[in-house]
């Protein structure tokens, strides 16, 4: 427990934590002091001057150190000549501070005078206008009118593209460098700088692409005025106009807690559109901040690619038919005696739809299965991330093994935090068959050959002797109190990740790193909701293609095997009657046999269970009257239609189900995961101008899952015995599958804003094995299997190992799982 | 003076070449030093001597030297030769001219401190004599005076220099810390003082070109000779550059204490023309003007007397004479586009004040402004005092309220009535 202080402002007193800042002090107790440049997330610069204020501190005798008192007994307090800078000005005991002074406003007003001698004042056309730290503080505190002439003002370039999604106003900026300090401080994307100097001093970005950051979106949040702006809100709405909804985003395992921005407008009928995604605080989640991808990768909502009406195969064709005709076409195959039913769901449903689809299957004695290239969610729920367990927390004696994930692609925010951990003194072990971003931070990095992830793992845990160059990370593992470890699908299959799973739940058991708060093994899952897939029941299967093609009723929702892989395609041709639940017209619901059009997310309300096994609720944003209904409702129905009790309302009915149903679930309600409470820093509310634009979180914290371990159940691990999978040989090269942020996946497609960052559609390939393949970089060459070929790019790439090639994921090549492939040149002779 | 205690060029000739520079007792202090005193001696013998800084805050030298925490490692040492003020151009003479005294006090100072590597931050102007000091560093390595182990000592010392790009505020000590560090220049907060946490973080102890150049002499001699020079509170002499409406501008070597009157006339021969004086500026472009009347005249240009007796620090001392000719409207727009132009843009205040002070100045010699925008002038410079982040923006208001409140009819000349 750090020191208390205790200081009087405005005449309250407040005790805070020794190191506080007067400006935070203040605000704890409910006292404003305006900013522009400092942010309760970065470090003080103290240049915008806009905090100052009066500040005193108690006289001490020089030679006796006593406090020194005046005639009445008060301790005597010294004011300096000059006002100071609430938000570089630690606290300190007996300190009086004083903000509103004549000389204080007259200090404000000063500022906000000079800052607007420069500013365009055309609030009517600004995006912040409405949200506007600078104008809600020129409205509070500032000069009614400028001394100065108009017509001497300034003009600089409006439309200042910084990159293709971040537009600069440069007369409108400030100068208060909150974005440069963000990208530098806390992304370590440090792409903006300051060029120039006095009033020609302005942002610029020095990266190829211009501000190539994947957390560039947040700079928005924080600039202070309208400067910054992204290409996607720009020009789009005013802030006033908005309607916000509480929602949870879809991209990936983290849970990344989010408002959604509604406008009616004229072009939907009248109809809410979504205009933004914003990130809305959870500090044991996402802080305040939000991926571009998070952010910009919502417009599939809105694609003319939706599916809006029940298809049913007749005479060959998919054509459209009512609900009730597709529901009884199902119900009928149900009905069929001993049928087999096997139900294959992604991890971007809900976990009411995934109840109920798992329900129904149950039933029928089907099988559930998960679309999955990854292992572990049994152990997750009995080892993983202990409830109370807080990443923002971790630091000096804890330590977090990241293993085959690439964090920095597959979970931003998670990346982030495990780097800022790093930066409080947490010891960091990254293994990885190929250099990742996270590693400039680790402490230890092991490098593997891929296909040894978990002989790797316990060689590491083995490898005390002296003379082992990882000894030093394997005792400071072993001395740490607390040990968190992320595993990930990077280079794995299903078959390799279950291997890799268990070596990292042996380290967990063996560290006794489970069953505590900031202990437990983390997932590093392809969607939002795997984890509470494999709560439902879900489990992923080996031999996917035997389970498929034995099918007689298969049952698909939010997956698309036949799109992904051909040898699946071909197994759902072969079940014998397919159902498939779905947004867009896959490759699977083309060889369906009835096809439901489902809900987007932000069209229905829900939970997700976080990688962190956080279970959070997310609401209906867009209300569609007819056309797409809910997977759960879908599923509910046909179940009801069977006869049994499941619930196709309201989710909420749904999750009190799965709360009596499902131990781990038991204290989670639609309740009990709207609860909130008083987060660090204060954000969102009026005063904008202290945290900027991100939302206060006034719908939801979640429910954090106690692990089995937790609750003190016993462990049924099964047998933690660590190999790998037997190398596979056969001829050709090894191809493994990587994650990509901005991949070519379904939900990303309709984000034209992201086109020109998204993953190069290429195999990356190491110099050497070019030179024995007689392949030059950007060469396009014709890579196949015996199930597909396939031209595509080849780059060379140094960083990558010498025995594989690297693909990323859902990228144009049908690549989930390593296999092997023949490259052949298309055009011979050329360039040799 | 018959013999120069810092210009001693000017009265040996040859000076700026090693052999000579020892021959007439070069390095005998730095030896001593580094043979017979251990670091905190050094300090104390400076600290007894009185020597203040020289770069313009006349800070106490050995109590800045005491300053570095011997728990954080490795201290660094930094002579800040940016030299950039204007009418200051004492430094150049010293290190053109009697480069080793100034090298000599730079070692001085890193052995007291116990840093293994001195940086000498020039203006981007000093191109020339950048690659002129290299050549001394390279002879004082070629005599073994400086590298490994000096002398047979266990002292190790490196001396690089690190040329700016141009910029006055890196004179400030911490935007010049961040230039040294390859960043934009603009100053960081304090505290952390450079003492405690400077350049690459670490304790880091930066002394001006004149300062240093006084410790051979202060170490050779001994404290109580120093204080047998100068005043009781600004010991020593101190190299006066004059400049401005003067007969015989140049840098003059005086003991501190001399008064403005002695300065001017006895060294300076007089106003040009033998026009009356109207004003002096003691700091450069960072002053008050004074108004040259016999209660200034007579001020002794010590750092106690000159803001005893005229409420205006001596800086620098680089005193610029204005005489009756000068039209102080016309030399407060001087002054205050000086600013502007220099201002790093990193406070608000100072990077829009200084603007609008300018383009009010140029409205007014260009006889464009209203009586009104006087008034609105001095109002805003009033409204910079006291907020900015570093003392530029302080410095650039001191000319326009000082002339303002002062020389007002020079103003009204110009407006529109």
């Amino acid at each position: 427990m750090a020191e208390r202080i205790s200081l009087m402002i405005d005449n309250q007193t407040v005790s805070v934590p020794a190191g506080t800042l007067v400006v935070d002090a203040a605000k704890l107790i409910g006292i404003d002091i305006p900013v522009f440049c400092y942010h309760p997330k970065m470090e003080p610069a103290g240049m915008c001057r806009m905090c100052l204020v009066e500040i005193g501190r108690p006289v001490r005798d020089r030679a006796t150190g006593e406090l020194i008192k005046d005639e009445n007994g008060m301790v005597k307090v010294a004011f300096g000549t000059k006002l100071e800078t609430a938000c570089t000005a630690p606290v300190s005991e007996g300190m009086v501070v004083r903000t509103t002074t004549p000389e204080v406003s007259e200090a404000r007003k000063s500022m906000l005078e000079f800052l607007l001698t420069s500013h365009p004042l055309d609030c009517p056309i600004c995006d912040k206008g409405g949200e506007c730290p600078l104008q809600n503080l020129t409205m509070r505190y500032g000069p009614g009118v400028s001394q100065f002439d108009y017509d001497d003002k300034k003009h600089l370039a409006k439309h200042v593209p910084l990159g293709e999604l971040i537009i600069l106003d440069r007369e409108r900026c400030i100068q208060c460098g909150r974005c440069v300090r963000f990208q530098h401080e806390i992304v370590d994307d440090p792409v903006l700088h300051f060029h120039e100097r006095g009033r020609s001093l302005e942002i610029q970005t020095s990266s190829k692409p211009g501000f190539d950051s994947i957390f560039s979106g947040n700079t928005t949040d924080i600039c202070p005025v309208g400067a910054l702006t992204t290409i996607d809100f720009r020009f789009r709405a005013r802030p006033w106009e908005l309607k916000q909804v509480a929602s949870i985003c879809t991209q990936c395992p983290v849970g990344c807690n989010t408002t959604i921005n509604l406008r009616r407008e004229a072009k939907s009928g009248g109809d809410p559109v979504i205009k933004r995604i914003m990130p809305r605080q959870n500090e044991q989640v996402n802080e305040i901040w939000l991926c571009d991808k998070g952010r910009l990768g919502y417009h599939f909502v809105e694609s003319k690619r939706r599916i809006t009406q029940p298809l049913v195969r007749k005479d060959g064709e998919l054509v459209p038919a009512s609900w009730e005709e597709a529901y009884q076409r199902v119900e009928d195959q149900l009905r069929i005696e001993s049928t087999r039913l096997v139900t294959l769901a992604g991890g971007r449903l809900a976990n009411e739809d995934l109840f109920n689809i798992s329900q129904l299957t149950e039933s029928k004695q089907g099988k559930p299965v998960l679309y999955s290239q990854m292992a572990g969610g049994d152990l997750t729920s009995q080892i993983g991330l202990s409830a109370g367990s807080n990443l923002g927390e971790m630091g000096k004696g804890d330590v977090i093994l990241v293993i085959a994930s690439d964090l920095h692609q597959e979970a931003p925010i998670w990346w982030l935090r495990v780097k800022q951990a790093v930066e409080r003194g947490a010891v960091l072990i990254v293994a990885a068959g190929r250099p990742t971003r996270l590693e400039k931070y680790a402490t230890h990095v092991l490098r593997y050959k891929y296909g040894e992830e978990a002989a790797t793992l316990a060689a590491f845990a083995r490898s005390t002797d002296v003379n082992s160059g990882n000894r030093a990370s394997v005792e400071a593992f072993a001395a740490a109190e607390n040990g968190v470890i992320f595993y990930g699908s990077d280079g794995l299959g299903l078959s390799g990740s279950e291997h890799l799973a268990k070596a990292c739940a042996r380290l967990i058991v063996d560290h006794k790193f489970y069953g505590r708060r900031n202990n437990g093994l983390i997932a590093v899952w392809e969607a939002a909701n795997t984890q509470g897939a494999w709560d439902m029941g879900f489990r992923p299967d080996r031999n996917l293609k035997g389970t498929l093609r034995e099918a007689d009723l298969l049952l698909v929702a939010a997956a698309d095997p036949a799109g992904d892989d051909p040898a699946l395609a071909k197994a759902v041709q072969e079940a014998d009657f397919v159902v498939v639940f779905e947004l867009f017209m896959t490759a699977t619901a083309q060889l369906a046999d009835v096809v439901f059009p489902v809900l987007a997310q932000p069209e229905r309300e829900g939970s997700f269970t976080s990688g962190e096994r956080r279970v959070q609720r997310f609401n209906r944003a867009i209300w569609r009257q007819d056309g797409p209904r809910v997977d759960f409702e879908i599923s509910g129905h046909i179940a009801r239609q069977m006869g049994l009790n499941l619930e196709e309302k309201s989710p909420v009915l749904v999750m009190n189900q799965i709360a009596s149903r499902v131990t781990a679930y038991s204290p989670v309600s639609y309740t009990t995961m709207s609860a909130v409470k008083e987060q660090w820093p204060i954000i969102g509310r009026a005063d904008l101008y202290y945290g900027g634009t991100s939302y206060d979180n006034k719908d939801g914290l979640g429910v954090q899952l106690h692990s089995a371990a937790d609750r003190g159940e016993e462990l049924s691990l099964g047998a933690l015995i660590v190999t790998d999978s037997p190398a596979e040989t056969s001829a050709g090269i090894r191809v493994v599958p990587i994650n990509a942020l901005y991949d070519r996946g379904q939900m990303l497609q309709d984000t034209i804003q992201l086109a020109l960052r998204l993953a190069p559609q290429a195999l990356l390939i190491h110099p050497q094995m070019a030179a024995a393949l007689g392949v030059q970089d950007g060469e396009i060459v014709l890579v196949s299997t015996a199930q597909w070929e396939l031209e595509y790019a080849i780059w060379v790439n140094e960083t990558v190992p010498e025995d594989v090639a690297v693909v990323a994921r859902s990228n144009g090549l049908p690549v989930q799982t390593p296999l092997f492939v023949q490259i052949q040149r298309l055009r011979k002779g050329e360039g040799d | 003076m018959d013999k120069h205690i810092l210009l001693r060029h000017r009265d040996i000739v040859g000076i700026e070449k090693l052999d000579i520079y020892c021959g007439v007792g070069g390095f005998a202090s730095f030896e001593k030093a580094i043979r017979t005193m251990q670091p905190q001696d050094v300090t104390a013998e400076v600290k007894n001597s009185g020597l203040r800084g020289r770069g313009g805050a006349g800070f106490p030298t050995g109590v800045k030297w005491g300053f570095l925490p011997n728990n954080i490692w490795p201290h660094y040492v930094v002579a800040n030769a940016d030299e950039s003020e204007p009418g200051t151009f004492k430094d150049r003479e010293i290190m053109e001219s009697n480069p080793f005294q100034f090298l000599e006090g730079l070692m001085l100072a890193s052995y007291a401190v116990q840093a293994a590597t001195a940086y000498i931050y020039l203006r981007g102007e000093f191109w020339e004599l950048a690659a002129f000091l290299n050549q001394k560093i390279k002879d004082l390595e070629a005599a073994k005076l400086l590298g490994d182990n000096i002398l047979g000592s266990k002292y190790s010392l490196r001396i690089f220099t690190h040329l700016g790009a141009g910029a006055y505020i890196c004179g400030e000590e911490t935007a010049l810390l961040e230039s040294i560090e390859g960043k934009l220049g603009q100053p960081r907060l304090r505290p952390p003082f450079p003492a405690v946490e400077g350049l690459y973080g670490k304790p880091t102890l930066i002394n001006n070109v004149e300062t240093l150049t006084n410790l051979p002499p202060i170490l050779q001699n001994g404290a109580d000779w120093y204080r047998t020079l100068g005043t009781e509170q600004s010991p020593g002499v101190k190299i006066f550059c004059l400049s401005g409406c003067v007969k015989q501008p140049g840098n003059y070597e005086l003991p501190l204490g001399v008064t403005y009157r002695e300065l001017i006339y006895t060294y300076g021969g007089g106003i040009l023309e033998n026009r009356a004086i109207k004003a002096v500026m003691s700091a450069g472009a960072s002053s008050d003007i004074v108004v040259a009347d016999d209660h200034a005249l007579d001020t002794p240009l010590a750092y106690e007397t000159c803001m005893e007796r005229l409420n205006s620090p001596l800086g620098s001392a680089s005193v610029i004479v204005l005489d009756e000719s000068v039209n102080m409207a016309w030399l407060v727009d001087k002054t205050v586009n000086f600013f502007k132009h220099e201002s790093c843009g990193k406070c608000t205040p100072c990077r829009e004040g200084t603007f609008w002070m300018n383009r009010l100045t140029d409205h007014i010699v260009k006889g464009e402004a209203k009586a009104s925008d006087i008034d609105l002038l001095r109002h805003e410079a009033v409204q910079m005092q006291g907020r900015c982040l570093c003392a530029l923006g302080e410095f650039s208001t001191m000319a326009v309220v000082s002339a303002v409140d002062r020389f007002r009819p020079d103003f009204e000349k110009h407006v529109r009535s």
